[in-house]
């Protein structure tokens, strides 16, 4: 028998046959009639101005269009706040082509305009600009002493919260830890360059194909900045070639091709390069400092988590590094701060688990030193400090099955034969190391609208102007809305990405599945609603007196739940009702009220992971040859798409741990490693077994779907876990990452 | 303070070269069409000719999203110049299936939900097509060392795995059965099935 129960069983992504096809189109490949082709120039140098730009001989060259720089840019909106984007941290946005003044290497100075992508990049590798280059400061490790608690202004930032008395806790220790951490800048690299290419209409009209995490976020942007009604900035991003945050905020590529196809009245492209990927927003460069004790009984007597990182001398990114270690185990004593340090770089931007996947590689790093001090087993010294209840907040949890992640998790890893002692496991000339970690990750919700329609062929269309960065939402929201109105998968197409349909948030912060499923799930609601009210439009109906509790959508049907042979057709009705189609929104309102009520539960996710390394003894390379990652992330709506979620997490938390490192030369404020030979990340045999636990967790209190988002809270702890392990395998304790051969010889 | 001449080191008056006419085979339709010599295999496919399932990763032979087939082999299409591919048989991901009539190894892609963004993939697809026809490799080891040519920055990797050898164990190209060590063991070789 047909079921139309899609939610919670591994389901095929919708949009598969058109990504391996090769049919979904990314932002690059409209190719709109008589477009023209924009190529960005970067500054080589990190601070000074721009003096001289000698652009005659390239507008010689026929088919060169024009040459933009700060001289020539129109006057475009004056004040900061046009600038700012939705997730804009405080300070002054960046504003390309502004003045000539240059901020940070690799910063965009000019843009060529050419019929072809070829002259363009041509004209651009001839163009001749002189800069008067002044000192500038990129090495965080020089400026710990300016580094200051940043002021507010990006939303959702809150200072971290110490409680308690951490030097008492600190003296009454029986056993202590206490190091350094640090990890480099990191840059996002989806496979896709950021682009976009600008449909000029005319009259100022546009369609604006654009590399994106946020449709309306883009929308907005170009809105406040060049004058554009919302009919003239249409912003359509339906196919997004990865994310992991760089999309969060409108990219300078779009700016310049807005602005190109505004001045010139025609259609632009303008596509970065790779090298160009690491000119804008990076995980920052951070340094952390943790000491940990304990008392007698391998309770936590005190943490301190202290964390300096990097930001622009423009604006104060934020992020929630050291907040978690007030949150995941249990102290009274706890100590964090976090500040920044303004250098001659762009803008840090959230990275996939913004802030927690650094916090937590120094948090749970000396959580198994301080196991070890305590002379406890990491999983048992875990499970000895259990936070039952959100101190941070003084909050209990909505759920949290972080023990049976690690009960779980270690069953399936075998983490009962592990060997206490540093190398005491070896395979011929490997050596073998077993480690564990975890991690907490929000569990947030956002106000996000939908509209459902059906048509008379019982073919139900549903709309939220959300995006797919790889994450899966395409086919989960396909899944909800078919589960709803009973219909089979095959009857329902949801669409996204587009400023037309209903309004969304950016895709970020796992609140994806929770915002825009609720949405979904409530206006497939309403319009079950209007489907009753046309049943009972129908003579001697049997639903006449029925609310909708009384009724239930299943396979194609509207049926009475205690006489389900009373059943009338969905399709059925919409031709009863004479109009081509029957449609419904959700309401607005309980998103809006929610936000404003204050949080009476703390809503989290959570995960442990185990890790075995093998570390070639003589040589120090070191392979992760097995990773079992427990994660409890309340509903899972497609464990197909979701495990995809956590494998990747997994392989970024290895990238993390051995390989990804932005390098800047200080001498020349630049990263030196800006393309993808020599920005490491592991390929296909750098990866084995990875095997992903999804720990039942049932929440009624988080959102309506249960749901809590899964597509950060993977990656937390996979580094640790992986420096930890080894350290079983090796006796060396790594600290500073990417752990590499020179840090263990 | 400094000043920095930002130009060409070996500073020639700009200039530009005269167009070329190429004549390719593309998913077995013969294309003519002209183009600057020094356009790249990939922009002619993705500009020139608006067949844009070709991807651009890195335009430097690095990331493999470019992957197409030359007389069946896999080349980075952005390592190539056009022109000196006059007269070649190509296949790109257009030409392996379409969304209604999908190739073993797109469909088995999407069975193992062997990608996510889809950014990679049909470098992914072509690369493992060409993997196959080279006739290679023979074990779960050797698949990955020979599609680590292809970057895939969601981490699909142990899924591309599955999702090719699968293809390979029912085509009965797999020599040696060790113990599978990616993906899952062996017998969670099936994707999972709603």
């Amino acid at each position: 028998m047909m079921t139309t129960d899609y939610i919670g069983k591994p389901t095929n992504r919708v949009d598969g046959p058109a990504k391996v096809a090769g049919t979904a189109k990314y932002a690059a490949e409209f190719n709109v009639p008589n477009l023209l082709y924009g190529y960005v120039v970067s500054s080589p140098i990190a601070k000074g101005k721009i003096t001289k730009i000698n652009a005659e001989e390239v507008l010689a060259l026929p088919g060169v269009h024009k040459v933009f720089s700060h001289e020539n840019v129109p006057s475009l909106a004056w004040f900061d706040r046009s600038y700012k984007d939705d997730v804009a941290p405080g300070g002054s946005p960046f504003r390309p082509l502004h003045s000539a003044e240059v901020k940070y290497s690799q910063q965009p100075v000019a843009l060529v305009v050419a019929d072809t992508f070829e002259l363009a990049r041509y004209a651009a590798s001839v163009l001749e600009i002189e800069y008067e280059q002044t000192a500038h400061e990129t090495d965080l490790s020089k400026h710990i002493d300016d580094a200051r608690e940043p002021g507010g202004g990006k939303t959702g930032y809150k200072p971290p919260k110490s409680r308690g008395n951490f030097g008492r806790g600190w003296e009454q220790g029986v056993a202590k830890v206490e190091a350094n951490f640090q990890h480099g800048a990191q840059h996002h690299n989806p496979m896709e360059n950021f682009a976009t290419t600008v449909e000029w209409l005319g009259d100022k009209s546009l369609n604006v194909y654009d590399k994106t995490q946020g449709a309306f976020n883009s929308q907005q942007y170009i809105m406040k900045v060049f004058g554009l009604s919302k009919d003239q900035a249409r912003v359509i991003s339906k196919y997004t070639g990865g994310g992991f945050g760089s999309g969060l905020r409108p990219q300078y590529q779009l700016f310049l091709a807005v602005l190109a196809s505004l001045e010139l009245e025609r259609s632009v492209r303008v596509s970065l390069t790779r090298q160009q990927m690491f000119s804008f927003g990076h995980r920052p460069h951070t340094l952390q400092h943790v000491a940990l004790a304990t008392n007698a009984d391998g309770s936590l007597s005190g943490i301190n988590h202290f964390a300096v990182a990097e930001t622009s001398q423009f604006e104060d990114f934020t992020e929630n590094v050291v907040g978690w270690s007030g949150m995941i185990y249990d102290c009274k004593n706890v100590k964090l701060g976090y500040r920044l340090s303004k250098l001659d770089v762009y803008t840090p931007l959230d990275m996939r688990a913004p802030g927690a996947a650094s916090g937590s590689i120094a948090l749970e790093i000396a959580m198994d030193e301080m196991a070890e001090a305590a002379g406890l087993d990491p999983v048992e010294f875990r499970l000895r400090n259990y936070a039952d209840y959100d101190q941070e907040q003084n909050l209990p949890f909505s759920s949290k099955k972080l023990r049976d992640c690690y009960h779980e998790g270690a069953t399936k890893f075998g983490w009962a034969n592990r060997n206490p002692a540093p190398r005491s496991m070896r395979q011929g000339n490997r050596l073998i190391g077993w480690g564990m970690a975890g991690g907490i990750w929000d569990s947030a919700t956002q106000p996000a609208q939908a509209k459902a329609s059906l048509d008379a062929d019982g073919h139900l269309r549903v709309q939220s102007g959300s995006n797919d960065i790889g994450t899966g939402t395409y086919t989960i929201m396909t899944q909800i809305a078919a589960e709803t109105l009973g219909l089979p998968i095959e009857a329902v197409t949801f669409e996204l990405g587009d400023t037309l349909m209903p309004e969304a948030p950016v895709q970020g912060g796992s609140w994806t599945a929770s915002s825009v499923g609720t949405a979904v799930r409530k206006a497939c609601q309403a319009l079950g609603e209007k489907l009753l009210k046309q049943a009972q439009k129908m003579d001697e109906s049997a639903f006449a007196d029925a609310t909708i509790d009384d009724v239930q959508f299943v396979n194609g049907q509207l049926r009475l739940r205690t006489d389900p042979d009373q059943a009338v057709v969905l399709r059925d009705l919409v031709q009863a009702s004479g109009e081509p189609r029957l449609e419904a929104e959700n309401s607005k309102l309980p998103g809006m009220l929610g936000m404003l009520k204050p949080a009476q539960y703390s809503m989290h996710a959570h995960n442990a992971v185990f890790v075995e390394v093998q570390v070639d003894e003589e040589l120090g390379t070191i392979h992760v040859t097995r990773v079992v990652n427990a994660v409890a992330a309340g509903r899972i709506l497609n464990p197909k798409t979701a495990r995809s979620q956590v494998l990747g997490s997994v392989v970024w938390g290895i990238s993390m741990a051995l390989m990804e490192e932005s390098v800047m030369d200080h001498r020349f404020g630049r990263y030196m490693n800006h393309n993808y030979a020599e920005y490491h990340i592991p390929v296909n045999a750098d990866i084995h077994d990875i095997d992903v636990i999804f720990v039942h967790e049932e929440d009624d209190k988080v959102n309506e779907l249960g749901v809590k988002g899964i597509g950060e809270v993977g990656l937390l702890g996979v580094a640790a876990a992986i420096s930890n392990a080894v350290y079983h395998a090796t006796g060396k304790r790594v600290r500073d990452m990417p752990v590499m051969i020179d840090k263990l010889l | 303070m400094s000043t920095v001449i930002q130009k060409p080191l070996d500073h020639q008056p700009p200039s530009l070269p005269p167009t070329q006419s190429v004549r390719l085979t593309i998913n077995s339709q013969e294309s003519h069409f002209t183009v600057a010599p020094w356009t790249t295999l990939l922009d002619a496919l993705r500009e020139h000719l608006d067949l844009t399932g070709t991807k651009k990763g890195c335009d430097h032979g690095q990331c493999g999203a470019c992957t197409v087939l030359i007389d069946g082999k896999r080349i980075n299409s952005c390592l190539t110049l056009a022109v000196m591919r006059d007269g070649a048989d190509i296949t790109t991901i257009e030409g392996l299936g379409t969304p209604e009539n999908l190739s073993p190894l797109q469909q088995a892609f999407i069975d193992h939900d062997a990608f996510q963004c889809g950014y990679c993939t049909p470098g992914q697809i072509c690369s493992a097509q060409g993997l196959l026809n080279e006739g290679k490799a023979k074990t779960e080891a050797e698949v990955r060392e020979l599609m680590s040519g292809n970057l895939c920055r969601c981490g699909a990797y142990p899924n591309i795995l599955s999702a090719i050898m699968e293809v390979m164990d029912k085509d009965g190209l797999i020599m040696d059965t060790k113990e599978w060590s990616a993906g899952g063991a062996k017998p969670e070789m099936d994707p999972i099935n709603s």
